[in-house]
Protein backbone atom coordinates (compact mmCIF):
# COMPACT_ATOMS: atom_id res chain seq x y z
CA UNK A 1 0.00 0.00 0.00
CA UNK A 2 1.37 3.38 -0.99
CA UNK A 3 2.32 5.76 1.80
CA UNK A 4 0.92 9.24 1.29
CA UNK A 5 2.61 10.73 4.33
CA UNK A 6 4.06 14.10 3.44
CA UNK A 7 6.45 16.37 5.27
CA UNK A 8 5.62 20.03 5.01
CA UNK A 9 7.77 22.53 6.91
CA UNK A 10 8.61 19.99 9.59
CA UNK A 11 5.09 18.65 9.99
CA UNK A 12 4.28 15.10 9.00
CA UNK A 13 0.90 15.11 7.28
CA UNK A 14 -1.45 12.13 6.75
CA UNK A 15 -1.44 12.93 3.07
CA UNK A 16 -0.40 15.81 0.81
CA UNK A 17 -4.05 16.92 0.61
CA UNK A 18 -4.85 20.17 2.38
CA UNK A 19 -8.27 21.82 2.48
CA UNK A 20 -7.86 25.17 0.71
CA UNK A 21 -8.61 28.38 2.55
CA UNK A 22 -12.10 29.72 2.07
CA UNK A 23 -13.67 26.44 1.01
CA UNK A 24 -13.57 24.34 4.17
CA UNK A 25 -14.37 26.87 6.89
CA UNK A 26 -12.16 25.89 9.81
CA UNK A 27 -12.40 22.18 9.01
CA UNK A 28 -15.01 21.19 11.58
CA UNK A 29 -17.80 21.90 9.13
CA UNK A 30 -16.62 18.91 7.06
CA UNK A 31 -15.75 16.61 9.94
CA UNK A 32 -18.75 14.29 9.58
CA UNK A 33 -18.65 14.36 5.80
CA UNK A 34 -15.07 13.42 5.01
CA UNK A 35 -12.54 10.97 6.47
CA UNK A 36 -10.08 13.36 8.09
CA UNK A 37 -7.51 10.65 8.70
CA UNK A 38 -6.78 10.96 4.97
CA UNK A 39 -6.48 14.73 5.05
CA UNK A 40 -3.10 16.35 5.59
CA UNK A 41 -4.13 19.74 6.82
CA UNK A 42 -6.74 22.44 6.87
CA UNK A 43 -6.12 26.01 5.84
CA UNK A 44 -8.77 28.03 7.64
CA UNK A 45 -10.91 30.78 6.17
CA UNK A 46 -8.84 33.88 5.39
CA UNK A 47 -8.45 36.17 8.40
CA UNK A 48 -7.92 39.88 8.70
CA UNK A 49 -6.74 41.65 11.85
CA UNK A 50 -10.20 43.01 12.48
CA UNK A 51 -13.25 40.94 11.58
CA UNK A 52 -15.25 42.04 8.56
CA UNK A 53 -18.60 41.40 6.92
CA UNK A 54 -17.23 40.82 3.45
CA UNK A 55 -18.86 41.85 0.20
CA UNK A 56 -22.47 42.78 -0.33
CA UNK A 57 -24.50 41.64 -3.30
CA UNK A 58 -24.00 38.43 -5.23
CA UNK A 59 -21.20 36.25 -3.89
CA UNK A 60 -21.40 33.11 -6.04
CA UNK A 61 -21.70 32.52 -9.78
CA UNK A 62 -21.32 29.22 -11.58
CA UNK A 63 -19.30 28.95 -14.78
CA UNK A 64 -18.41 25.99 -16.99
CA UNK A 65 -16.20 23.80 -14.75
CA UNK A 66 -15.87 26.46 -12.14
CA UNK A 67 -17.19 28.99 -9.74
CA UNK A 68 -16.63 32.71 -9.41
CA UNK A 69 -16.76 33.97 -5.85
CA UNK A 70 -16.82 37.37 -4.26
CA UNK A 71 -16.89 36.61 -0.55
CA UNK A 72 -14.57 39.47 0.37
CA UNK A 73 -12.76 37.87 3.31
CA UNK A 74 -15.73 37.65 5.64
CA UNK A 75 -14.11 36.57 8.91
CA UNK A 76 -14.30 37.01 12.68
CA UNK A 77 -10.87 38.66 13.06
CA UNK A 78 -7.56 37.23 14.29
CA UNK A 79 -8.30 37.49 18.03
CA UNK A 80 -11.68 35.75 17.70
CA UNK A 81 -10.02 33.07 15.61
CA UNK A 82 -7.40 32.48 18.29
CA UNK A 83 -10.06 32.38 21.02
CA UNK A 84 -12.62 30.19 19.24
CA UNK A 85 -12.06 28.70 15.79
CA UNK A 86 -8.42 27.76 16.37
CA UNK A 87 -9.45 25.54 19.26
CA UNK A 88 -11.82 23.68 16.94
CA UNK A 89 -9.00 23.22 14.44
CA UNK A 90 -6.69 21.98 17.19
CA UNK A 91 -9.31 19.44 18.25
CA UNK A 92 -9.34 18.12 14.70
CA UNK A 93 -5.56 17.98 14.80
CA UNK A 94 -5.65 16.02 18.01
CA UNK A 95 -8.20 13.55 16.61
CA UNK A 96 -6.89 13.11 13.09
CA UNK A 97 -3.47 14.73 12.90
CA UNK A 98 -4.55 17.41 10.42
CA UNK A 99 -2.01 20.23 10.34
CA UNK A 100 -3.49 23.58 11.35
CA UNK A 101 -2.89 26.43 8.94
CA UNK A 102 -4.06 29.99 9.58
CA UNK A 103 -4.59 32.04 6.44
CA UNK A 104 -3.93 35.74 6.99
CA UNK A 105 -4.96 38.56 4.69
CA UNK A 106 -4.67 42.28 5.29
CA UNK A 107 -5.51 45.78 4.15
CA UNK A 108 -2.14 47.33 4.97
CA UNK A 109 1.39 46.26 5.92
CA UNK A 110 0.68 47.26 9.51
CA UNK A 111 -2.38 45.00 9.63
CA UNK A 112 -0.45 42.07 8.16
CA UNK A 113 2.33 42.51 10.70
CA UNK A 114 0.03 42.86 13.70
CA UNK A 115 -2.06 39.85 12.67
CA UNK A 116 1.04 37.75 12.01
CA UNK A 117 2.51 38.69 15.39
CA UNK A 118 -0.66 37.52 17.12
CA UNK A 119 -0.70 34.24 15.19
CA UNK A 120 3.00 33.83 15.96
CA UNK A 121 2.13 33.55 19.66
CA UNK A 122 -0.81 31.17 19.03
CA UNK A 123 -0.91 27.39 18.64
CA UNK A 124 -1.25 27.36 14.82
CA UNK A 125 1.27 25.21 12.97
CA UNK A 126 1.74 27.27 9.83
CA UNK A 127 0.79 30.79 8.78
CA UNK A 128 -0.31 31.09 5.16
CA UNK A 129 0.10 34.70 4.15
CA UNK A 130 -2.59 35.65 1.67
CA UNK A 131 -1.25 38.37 -0.58
CA UNK A 132 -3.58 37.36 -3.33
CA UNK A 133 -7.24 37.88 -2.48
CA UNK A 134 -8.91 39.40 -5.54
CA UNK A 135 -11.99 40.39 -3.60
CA UNK A 136 -10.91 43.17 -1.30
CA UNK A 137 -10.34 46.58 -2.79
CA UNK A 138 -7.43 47.74 -0.68
CA UNK A 139 -4.43 45.51 -0.09
CA UNK A 140 -4.83 41.81 -0.55
CA UNK A 141 -4.05 41.29 -4.17
CA UNK A 142 -2.22 44.62 -4.53
CA UNK A 143 0.74 42.86 -2.92
CA UNK A 144 0.22 39.87 -5.13
CA UNK A 145 0.89 41.64 -8.43
CA UNK A 146 4.23 43.39 -7.90
CA UNK A 147 7.21 41.34 -6.75
CA UNK A 148 8.74 44.36 -4.92
CA UNK A 149 5.57 45.01 -2.91
CA UNK A 150 5.21 41.30 -2.11
CA UNK A 151 8.83 41.05 -0.98
CA UNK A 152 8.40 44.06 1.28
CA UNK A 153 5.28 42.78 3.07
CA UNK A 154 6.75 39.28 3.43
CA UNK A 155 9.95 40.76 4.92
CA UNK A 156 7.92 42.72 7.50
CA UNK A 157 5.73 39.76 8.38
CA UNK A 158 8.74 37.45 8.57
CA UNK A 159 10.30 39.69 11.19
CA UNK A 160 7.12 39.56 13.28
CA UNK A 161 6.27 35.87 12.88
CA UNK A 162 8.17 32.91 14.30
CA UNK A 163 5.83 30.35 12.74
CA UNK A 164 6.63 28.65 9.46
CA UNK A 165 5.46 31.09 6.81
CA UNK A 166 3.82 29.97 3.57
CA UNK A 167 3.02 32.76 1.13
CA UNK A 168 -0.05 32.28 -1.07
CA UNK A 169 0.44 33.83 -4.46
CA UNK A 170 -1.94 35.27 -6.98
CA UNK A 171 -2.09 34.14 -10.59
CA UNK A 172 -2.30 37.85 -11.35
CA UNK A 173 1.38 38.26 -10.42
CA UNK A 174 3.18 40.11 -13.22
CA UNK A 175 5.89 37.48 -13.36
CA UNK A 176 5.53 34.22 -11.45
CA UNK A 177 9.23 33.23 -11.20
CA UNK A 178 10.25 36.73 -10.10
CA UNK A 179 7.43 36.85 -7.58
CA UNK A 180 8.46 33.48 -6.17
CA UNK A 181 12.08 34.52 -5.86
CA UNK A 182 11.11 37.78 -4.19
CA UNK A 183 9.09 36.10 -1.46
CA UNK A 184 11.73 33.42 -0.97
CA UNK A 185 14.42 36.06 -0.56
CA UNK A 186 12.18 37.94 1.86
CA UNK A 187 12.06 34.90 4.12
CA UNK A 188 9.09 32.77 3.09
CA UNK A 189 9.42 29.12 4.12
CA UNK A 190 7.03 27.87 1.47
CA UNK A 191 4.85 29.10 -1.38
CA UNK A 192 1.28 28.12 -2.18
CA UNK A 193 -0.29 28.94 -5.52
CA UNK A 194 -2.57 29.77 -7.05
CA UNK A 195 -5.31 31.79 -5.46
CA UNK A 196 -8.37 32.46 -7.62
CA UNK A 197 -8.14 34.02 -11.06
CA UNK A 198 -9.63 37.45 -11.51
CA UNK A 199 -12.80 37.04 -13.54
CA UNK A 200 -16.04 38.72 -14.47
CA UNK A 201 -19.64 37.86 -15.23
CA UNK A 202 -22.52 39.90 -16.60
CA UNK A 203 -26.13 39.33 -15.63
CA UNK A 204 -27.96 39.65 -18.96
CA UNK A 205 -31.40 40.25 -17.47
CA UNK A 206 -30.13 43.02 -15.20
CA UNK A 207 -27.70 44.25 -17.87
CA UNK A 208 -25.02 44.82 -15.28
CA UNK A 209 -22.08 42.98 -13.71
CA UNK A 210 -23.05 40.12 -11.42
CA UNK A 211 -20.72 41.26 -8.67
CA UNK A 212 -20.71 44.62 -6.91
CA UNK A 213 -16.91 44.72 -7.31
CA UNK A 214 -17.34 43.85 -11.03
CA UNK A 215 -14.35 41.48 -10.84
CA UNK A 216 -14.23 38.40 -8.62
CA UNK A 217 -12.21 35.19 -8.24
CA UNK A 218 -12.57 32.14 -10.50
CA UNK A 219 -11.68 28.69 -9.19
CA UNK A 220 -12.47 25.10 -10.11
CA UNK A 221 -11.24 22.72 -12.83
CA UNK A 222 -11.46 25.50 -15.42
CA UNK A 223 -8.26 27.08 -14.04
CA UNK A 224 -6.32 23.90 -13.31
CA UNK A 225 -4.01 23.71 -16.34
CA UNK A 226 -3.01 27.35 -15.88
CA UNK A 227 -2.42 26.86 -12.16
CA UNK A 228 -0.31 23.80 -12.97
CA UNK A 229 1.83 25.84 -15.36
CA UNK A 230 2.41 28.42 -12.62
CA UNK A 231 3.27 25.74 -10.06
CA UNK A 232 5.76 24.32 -12.55
CA UNK A 233 7.32 27.77 -12.88
CA UNK A 234 7.38 28.25 -9.11
CA UNK A 235 9.11 24.94 -8.47
CA UNK A 236 11.73 25.89 -11.05
CA UNK A 237 12.29 29.30 -9.50
CA UNK A 238 12.80 28.56 -5.80
CA UNK A 239 14.29 26.05 -3.40
CA UNK A 240 11.52 26.22 -0.79
CA UNK A 241 8.51 23.85 -0.89
CA UNK A 242 5.69 24.72 -3.26
CA UNK A 243 2.11 23.75 -2.43
CA UNK A 244 -0.01 23.55 -5.56
CA UNK A 245 -3.67 24.36 -5.90
CA UNK A 246 -6.16 25.40 -8.52
CA UNK A 247 -9.04 23.20 -9.63
CA UNK A 248 -7.78 19.92 -8.17
CA UNK A 249 -10.72 17.52 -7.94
CA UNK A 250 -9.28 14.04 -8.48
CA UNK A 251 -6.25 11.99 -7.54
CA UNK A 252 -4.91 12.31 -11.07
CA UNK A 253 -5.18 16.10 -10.87
CA UNK A 254 -3.21 16.10 -7.62
CA UNK A 255 -0.56 13.75 -9.02
CA UNK A 256 0.03 16.14 -11.92
CA UNK A 257 0.98 18.84 -9.42
CA UNK A 258 3.18 16.41 -7.47
CA UNK A 259 4.96 15.32 -10.67
CA UNK A 260 5.46 19.00 -11.49
CA UNK A 261 7.33 19.22 -8.20
CA UNK A 262 4.73 20.34 -5.66
CA UNK A 263 5.36 19.16 -2.10
CA UNK A 264 1.65 19.10 -1.30
CA UNK A 265 -1.65 20.15 -2.83
CA UNK A 266 -4.76 21.97 -1.71
CA UNK A 267 -8.32 21.09 -2.66
CA UNK A 268 -10.77 23.95 -2.79
CA UNK A 269 -13.84 24.42 -4.96
CA UNK A 270 -14.10 20.65 -5.52
CA UNK A 271 -15.37 20.33 -1.95
CA UNK A 272 -18.59 22.00 -3.10
CA UNK A 273 -19.25 19.46 -5.85
CA UNK A 274 -18.27 16.54 -3.64
CA UNK A 275 -18.14 17.03 0.13
CA UNK A 276 -15.71 14.12 0.28
CA UNK A 277 -13.39 15.61 -2.35
CA UNK A 278 -10.34 15.85 -0.07
CA UNK A 279 -10.70 12.23 0.98
CA UNK A 280 -11.44 11.16 -2.61
CA UNK A 281 -8.32 12.88 -3.94
CA UNK A 282 -6.14 11.12 -1.35
CA UNK A 283 -7.80 7.75 -2.04
CA UNK A 284 -7.38 8.08 -5.79
CA UNK A 285 -3.75 9.11 -5.43
CA UNK A 286 -3.13 6.02 -3.34
CA UNK A 287 -4.93 3.79 -5.85
CA UNK A 288 -2.89 5.16 -8.74
CA UNK A 289 0.34 4.70 -6.82
CA UNK A 290 -0.59 1.15 -5.88
CA UNK A 291 -1.44 0.34 -9.49
CA UNK A 292 1.90 1.73 -10.63
CA UNK A 293 4.08 0.29 -7.88
CA UNK A 294 4.89 3.67 -6.38
CA UNK A 295 5.48 3.43 -2.65
CA UNK A 296 5.99 7.05 -1.64
CA UNK A 297 5.38 10.45 -3.18
CA UNK A 298 9.11 11.17 -3.03
CA UNK A 299 9.57 8.61 -5.81
CA UNK A 300 7.51 10.69 -8.22
CA UNK A 301 7.71 14.25 -6.89
CA UNK A 302 9.01 16.44 -9.70
CA UNK A 303 9.59 13.43 -11.96
CA UNK A 304 7.98 15.18 -14.93
CA UNK A 305 10.75 17.77 -14.77
CA UNK A 306 13.32 15.17 -15.84
CA UNK A 307 11.97 15.62 -19.35
CA UNK A 308 13.13 19.25 -19.31
CA UNK B 1 -25.41 16.58 14.53
CA UNK B 2 -23.97 17.41 11.15
CA UNK B 3 -24.86 16.36 7.65
CA UNK B 4 -24.28 12.98 6.08
CA UNK B 5 -23.53 12.35 2.42
CA UNK B 6 -24.72 9.27 0.55
CA UNK B 7 -25.89 7.87 -2.74
CA UNK B 8 -29.67 7.89 -2.40
CA UNK B 9 -32.05 5.79 -4.47
CA UNK B 10 -35.06 7.28 -6.21
CA UNK B 11 -38.45 5.71 -5.53
CA UNK B 12 -40.60 8.20 -7.46
CA UNK B 13 -40.23 11.51 -9.25
CA UNK B 14 -43.78 12.63 -9.95
CA UNK B 15 -45.04 15.48 -12.08
CA UNK B 16 -47.27 17.58 -9.83
CA UNK B 17 -47.74 20.58 -12.12
CA UNK B 18 -46.01 21.61 -15.38
CA UNK B 19 -42.91 22.87 -13.54
CA UNK B 20 -43.39 21.18 -10.15
CA UNK B 21 -42.06 17.74 -9.19
CA UNK B 22 -42.21 15.56 -6.10
CA UNK B 23 -39.11 13.42 -5.62
CA UNK B 24 -39.26 10.53 -3.17
CA UNK B 25 -36.00 8.86 -2.19
CA UNK B 26 -34.71 6.39 0.35
CA UNK B 27 -33.25 7.97 3.51
CA UNK B 28 -32.96 5.39 6.28
CA UNK B 29 -30.30 7.28 8.22
CA UNK B 30 -32.15 7.91 11.50
CA UNK B 31 -28.97 9.38 12.98
CA UNK B 32 -29.41 12.11 10.42
CA UNK B 33 -33.15 12.59 10.66
CA UNK B 34 -34.26 15.92 9.22
CA UNK B 35 -36.75 18.22 10.87
CA UNK B 36 -39.00 20.92 9.48
CA UNK B 37 -37.25 23.72 7.61
CA UNK B 38 -33.98 21.85 7.10
CA UNK B 39 -32.69 21.10 3.63
CA UNK B 40 -30.43 18.73 1.71
CA UNK B 41 -28.21 19.33 -1.28
CA UNK B 42 -29.07 17.18 -4.28
CA UNK B 43 -26.75 16.27 -7.11
CA UNK B 44 -28.11 14.12 -9.92
CA UNK B 45 -24.95 14.52 -11.97
CA UNK B 46 -21.25 13.77 -11.53
CA UNK B 47 -18.86 15.87 -9.47
CA UNK B 48 -17.14 16.75 -12.76
CA UNK B 49 -20.35 17.64 -14.58
CA UNK B 50 -22.28 20.88 -14.85
CA UNK B 51 -23.72 22.62 -13.03
CA UNK B 52 -20.78 23.02 -10.68
CA UNK B 53 -22.78 23.25 -7.47
CA UNK B 54 -25.28 20.82 -5.97
CA UNK B 55 -28.79 22.17 -5.40
CA UNK B 56 -30.17 22.95 -1.94
CA UNK B 57 -33.79 21.78 -1.59
CA UNK B 58 -35.95 21.79 1.53
CA UNK B 59 -37.51 18.71 3.06
CA UNK B 60 -41.17 18.38 2.11
CA UNK B 61 -41.77 15.25 4.14
CA UNK B 62 -39.68 12.78 6.07
CA UNK B 63 -41.17 9.40 6.89
CA UNK B 64 -39.07 7.72 9.55
CA UNK B 65 -41.16 4.52 9.44
CA UNK B 66 -40.66 3.87 5.74
CA UNK B 67 -37.23 5.53 5.62
CA UNK B 68 -38.24 7.82 2.81
CA UNK B 69 -37.76 11.50 2.19
CA UNK B 70 -39.69 13.76 -0.16
CA UNK B 71 -38.59 16.89 -1.97
CA UNK B 72 -41.15 19.14 -3.62
CA UNK B 73 -39.30 21.34 -6.09
CA UNK B 74 -39.74 23.67 -9.01
CA UNK B 75 -37.85 23.14 -12.24
CA UNK B 76 -36.17 26.50 -12.76
CA UNK B 77 -32.81 25.84 -14.37
CA UNK B 78 -30.01 23.47 -15.30
CA UNK B 79 -29.75 21.81 -11.89
CA UNK B 80 -33.42 21.18 -11.23
CA UNK B 81 -33.88 20.08 -14.85
CA UNK B 82 -31.33 17.31 -14.23
CA UNK B 83 -33.01 16.39 -10.94
CA UNK B 84 -36.33 16.23 -12.81
CA UNK B 85 -34.85 13.59 -15.12
CA UNK B 86 -34.23 11.16 -12.25
CA UNK B 87 -36.20 7.94 -12.62
CA UNK B 88 -37.11 5.11 -10.29
CA UNK B 89 -34.02 3.20 -9.06
CA UNK B 90 -31.65 5.95 -10.21
CA UNK B 91 -29.19 7.09 -7.57
CA UNK B 92 -28.01 10.60 -6.80
CA UNK B 93 -25.77 12.32 -4.26
CA UNK B 94 -27.80 13.46 -1.27
CA UNK B 95 -26.14 15.46 1.51
CA UNK B 96 -27.85 16.62 4.65
CA UNK B 97 -29.78 17.44 6.65
CA UNK B 98 -28.44 20.96 6.73
CA UNK B 99 -29.28 24.17 8.51
CA UNK B 100 -31.42 25.25 11.39
CA UNK B 101 -35.03 24.73 10.50
CA UNK B 102 -38.09 25.73 12.47
CA UNK B 103 -37.56 25.02 16.17
CA UNK B 104 -40.87 23.22 16.59
CA UNK B 105 -40.45 22.23 20.29
CA UNK B 106 -39.60 25.85 21.14
CA UNK B 107 -42.49 27.19 19.03
CA UNK B 108 -44.95 24.78 20.67
CA UNK B 109 -43.73 25.67 24.14
CA UNK B 110 -44.38 29.37 23.55
CA UNK B 111 -47.26 29.68 21.10
CA UNK B 112 -50.74 28.21 20.77
CA UNK B 113 -52.28 30.04 17.81
CA UNK B 114 -49.95 29.45 14.87
CA UNK B 115 -50.21 30.63 11.27
CA UNK B 116 -48.22 28.82 8.58
CA UNK B 117 -47.80 31.02 5.50
CA UNK B 118 -46.34 29.89 2.19
CA UNK B 119 -45.90 31.32 -1.27
CA UNK B 120 -45.40 29.26 -4.44
CA UNK B 121 -42.66 26.66 -4.09
CA UNK B 122 -42.02 28.20 -0.66
CA UNK B 123 -44.89 26.00 0.49
CA UNK B 124 -42.60 22.96 0.11
CA UNK B 125 -41.08 22.90 3.62
CA UNK B 126 -44.40 23.90 5.22
CA UNK B 127 -45.84 20.41 4.92
CA UNK B 128 -43.23 18.86 7.21
CA UNK B 129 -43.64 21.89 9.49
CA UNK B 130 -47.42 21.50 9.69
CA UNK B 131 -47.05 17.78 10.36
CA UNK B 132 -44.61 18.38 13.20
CA UNK B 133 -46.80 21.09 14.71
CA UNK B 134 -49.88 18.86 14.51
CA UNK B 135 -47.96 15.92 15.98
CA UNK B 136 -46.97 18.25 18.83
CA UNK B 137 -50.59 19.08 19.54
CA UNK B 138 -51.24 22.30 17.62
CA UNK B 139 -52.97 22.20 14.26
CA UNK B 140 -51.97 25.49 12.64
CA UNK B 141 -53.97 27.68 10.28
CA UNK B 142 -52.40 27.36 6.83
CA UNK B 143 -52.38 30.21 4.29
CA UNK B 144 -50.84 29.62 0.89
CA UNK B 145 -50.50 31.85 -2.10
CA UNK B 146 -49.89 30.65 -5.67
CA UNK B 147 -49.64 32.36 -9.02
CA UNK B 148 -52.40 30.40 -10.71
CA UNK B 149 -52.80 26.77 -9.63
CA UNK B 150 -52.36 25.45 -6.09
CA UNK B 151 -50.58 22.12 -5.63
CA UNK B 152 -50.04 19.56 -2.88
CA UNK B 153 -52.86 20.96 -0.75
CA UNK B 154 -54.98 17.85 -0.14
CA UNK B 155 -52.98 16.34 2.67
CA UNK B 156 -53.16 19.44 4.84
CA UNK B 157 -56.81 18.78 5.74
CA UNK B 158 -56.03 16.31 8.50
CA UNK B 159 -53.10 18.24 10.01
CA UNK B 160 -54.24 21.85 9.68
CA UNK B 161 -57.00 23.62 11.56
CA UNK B 162 -57.83 25.73 8.55
CA UNK B 163 -56.52 25.99 4.97
CA UNK B 164 -56.96 29.11 2.84
CA UNK B 165 -55.53 29.78 -0.59
CA UNK B 166 -54.96 32.88 -2.66
CA UNK B 167 -53.86 33.17 -6.28
CA UNK B 168 -52.42 36.08 -8.22
CA UNK B 169 -54.81 35.38 -11.10
CA UNK B 170 -57.89 34.64 -9.02
CA UNK B 171 -58.17 31.22 -10.69
CA UNK B 172 -58.57 29.51 -7.31
CA UNK B 173 -59.40 30.90 -3.88
CA UNK B 174 -58.91 34.51 -2.93
CA UNK B 175 -57.80 36.84 -5.74
CA UNK B 176 -54.85 38.68 -4.22
CA UNK B 177 -51.88 38.32 -1.89
CA UNK B 178 -51.53 35.57 0.67
CA UNK B 179 -50.86 38.23 3.31
CA UNK B 180 -54.44 39.44 2.81
CA UNK B 181 -55.80 36.07 3.99
CA UNK B 182 -55.07 36.54 7.68
CA UNK B 183 -54.55 39.15 10.35
CA UNK B 184 -51.29 38.60 12.29
CA UNK B 185 -53.06 40.03 15.36
CA UNK B 186 -55.07 36.79 15.51
CA UNK B 187 -51.93 34.69 15.99
CA UNK B 188 -49.22 34.12 18.59
CA UNK B 189 -46.67 33.47 15.84
CA UNK B 190 -46.50 33.47 12.03
CA UNK B 191 -44.16 31.07 10.19
CA UNK B 192 -43.36 32.02 6.61
CA UNK B 193 -41.60 30.67 3.53
CA UNK B 194 -41.93 32.18 0.07
CA UNK B 195 -40.50 34.78 -2.28
CA UNK B 196 -38.45 37.48 -0.54
CA UNK B 197 -40.95 40.23 -1.32
CA UNK B 198 -43.78 38.22 0.19
CA UNK B 199 -41.74 37.33 3.29
CA UNK B 200 -40.78 40.97 3.75
CA UNK B 201 -44.43 41.98 3.59
CA UNK B 202 -45.46 39.23 5.97
CA UNK B 203 -42.71 40.30 8.39
CA UNK B 204 -43.73 43.97 8.19
CA UNK B 205 -47.39 43.17 8.86
CA UNK B 206 -46.42 40.99 11.83
CA UNK B 207 -44.16 43.73 13.20
CA UNK B 208 -47.04 46.23 12.97
CA UNK B 209 -49.22 43.94 15.10
CA UNK B 210 -46.42 42.86 17.42
CA UNK B 211 -46.70 39.21 16.36
CA UNK B 212 -43.47 37.19 16.30
CA UNK B 213 -42.57 36.01 12.80
CA UNK B 214 -40.06 33.48 11.54
CA UNK B 215 -39.00 33.33 7.90
CA UNK B 216 -37.14 30.72 5.88
CA UNK B 217 -34.61 32.41 3.61
CA UNK B 218 -33.26 31.28 0.26
CA UNK B 219 -29.85 32.08 -1.22
CA UNK B 220 -27.46 30.54 -3.70
CA UNK B 221 -25.21 28.18 -1.78
CA UNK B 222 -21.92 26.45 -2.49
CA UNK B 223 -21.07 24.31 0.55
CA UNK B 224 -24.40 24.31 2.43
CA UNK B 225 -22.64 23.88 5.79
CA UNK B 226 -21.32 27.32 6.72
CA UNK B 227 -17.83 26.81 5.32
CA UNK B 228 -17.66 29.03 2.25
CA UNK B 229 -19.72 32.04 3.38
CA UNK B 230 -21.28 32.37 -0.05
CA UNK B 231 -24.85 32.69 1.26
CA UNK B 232 -24.30 35.30 3.95
CA UNK B 233 -27.23 37.60 4.68
CA UNK B 234 -27.14 40.89 6.51
CA UNK B 235 -28.60 40.94 9.99
CA UNK B 236 -29.88 43.72 12.19
CA UNK B 237 -26.77 43.57 14.38
CA UNK B 238 -24.58 44.21 11.31
CA UNK B 239 -23.13 40.75 11.60
CA UNK B 240 -23.33 38.50 8.54
CA UNK B 241 -25.02 35.16 9.07
CA UNK B 242 -24.95 32.10 6.85
CA UNK B 243 -28.37 31.24 5.48
CA UNK B 244 -27.24 27.61 5.22
CA UNK B 245 -25.86 27.17 8.73
CA UNK B 246 -27.39 29.85 10.97
CA UNK B 247 -30.63 29.68 8.98
CA UNK B 248 -32.41 29.13 6.72
CA UNK B 249 -35.02 29.97 9.38
CA UNK B 250 -34.51 33.31 11.10
CA UNK B 251 -36.49 35.57 13.38
CA UNK B 252 -37.87 38.01 10.77
CA UNK B 253 -36.74 41.04 12.79
CA UNK B 254 -33.16 39.82 12.47
CA UNK B 255 -33.07 39.71 8.67
CA UNK B 256 -35.73 42.23 7.57
CA UNK B 257 -35.05 45.56 9.25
Amino acid sequence: MADLKTNLLGFTMNSPVIGASGTVGYGVEYEELADFSRIGGISGKGLTLHGQYGNKGERLWETPSGLINSIGLQNPGVQHFIDVELNEMLELKQKYGTVTIANLGGHSEEEYVEGAAMLSDSAVDIVELNISCPNVKVGGMAYGVKADAAGEVVRMVRAACKKPLMVKLSPQAENIPEMCKAVETAGADAISLTNTFQACAIDLEKRRPVFNNIFAGLSGPAVRPIALRMVWQAVGAVNIPVVGLGGIATGRDALEFIMAGATAVQVGAANFANPRAMETVAQEMEAWMDAHGVKTLDEIRGCARNAE
Amino acid sequence: MRAACCEATVLRNEVIAPDIRLLTAVWRDHDHAPHAGQFFTLRAWGADEAPFLSRPISVHRWNPESGTIEFLYQVVGEGTEKIAQLKMKDTFQLTGPMGNGFDVPEILSKYKKIAVVGGGIGTAPMFQLTRELAAGGVKPDVFFGFRDTPYCMEEYRSIANLVKVSTDTGAVGFHGFVTQLYDPADYDVVLVCGPTVMMKNAARLCAEKGTPCFVSMEKKMACGIGACLGCTCETKGGEGKSVCKNGPVFDATEVFF
